[in-house]
């Protein structure tokens, strides 16, 4: 059995199945925590992208934005989490459908 | 052996965030969420992106999805999330459009570079300064410390708002339901 060298082809487009997969699990699902953790999906996703191309293009650059990705994925946690939160001292469930009025 | 790992990896990855998307259970999606981000790490060691890797398991596997965790433990596992869809065509259109997007990156992506050039920053090895860490901290410290410095204010906006937003409003749900049903 020969295996195929793995390029950065290979991980490209595994980072575009696992982009698609967050993209389209945000527009499914109702529970906002999902959707969340389906944002998570799709940052990571763009993470696997820059060390992929650090890696192809010989360029410290790329290694060094994923922690920038990293601090804005860790605030937007911070603070939607406590969104959910507050959101969830008023209404008894956390389904995307019942704040759809942008008001508490 | 590279290619055996990927592959694994990769399989791993996959299953995890389909795992996030079809579990009912949101501390299950929680878990698969893990798995996904602890073989994305794999990749990260495979692309020899080894702070990268470590920063991963320790900030994303750990502190992250802990904090997932404890919020749907602290809010109670909401397992009766309708499968009925509100919007008629949501359903189709949603993984219409998710194959369109799949189709449109792999075509973009893979027809027009932005520009190819290499080691625009620095190359990922130097002979003198070797080492993973030391060439991104090197980056970051000195290439990229205006964006640094702004993401320090970024962390305490976020937290600050998360202060503000967690203790005003403290309404009981059971008092609010009384009041308005």
């Amino acid at each position: 059995m020969n295996l195929p060298e793995i390029t950065a082809t290979y991980y490209l487009i595994l980072a575009a199945m696992l982009f698609t997969i967050g993209a389209v699990g945000l527009l499914l699902r109702r529970n906002t925590l999902v959707m969340f953790m389906c944002i998570e999906l799709m940052l990571n996703a763009a993470n696997l992208t820059f060390v992929t191309f650090a890696k192809e293009l010989d360029d410290i650059g790329g290694q060094a934005i994923v922690f920038f990705t990293l601090v804005v994925a860790a605030a937007e946690v911070a603070v939607g989490l406590a969104i959910i939160v507050a959101i969830f001292r008023r209404r008894p469930d956390v389904t995307a459908d019942d704040i759809n009025l942008l008001k508490g | 052996m590279e290619a055996v790992i990927f592959f694994v990896g990769a399989a791993a990855a996959l299953a995890g965030a389909l795992g996030v998307i079809v579990a009912r259970n949101p501390v299950h999606s929680a878990l698969f969420l893990l798995m996904t981000l602890v073989s994305m790490s794999v990749f990260f060691l495979l692309l020899e992106a080894d702070l990268v890797a470590i920063i991963q398991i320790v900030v994303y596997a750990s502190a992250i999805v802990v904090l997932f965790i404890f919020v749907i433990t602290l809010l109670g596992v909401d397992e009766k999330e309708t499968r009925i869809e509100p919007l008629r065509f949501q359903r189709p259109l949603a993984i219409g459009f998710g194959a369109l997007l799949f189709a449109q990156i792999v075509v973009i992506a893979g027809n027009d570079w932005a520009t190819g050039q290499r080691s625009v920053v620095g190359p990922l090895d130097d002979d003198e300064r070797s080492g993973n860490v030391r060439r991104v901290a090197e980056t970051l410290f000195t290439e990229y410390i205006w964006a640094f410095e702004i993401t320090a204010v970024l962390l305490v906006i976020a937290v600050v708002g998360g202060v503000i937003l967690a203790r005003r409003s403290g309404h009981r749900p059971s008092a609010e339901a009384g009041a308005t049903s």
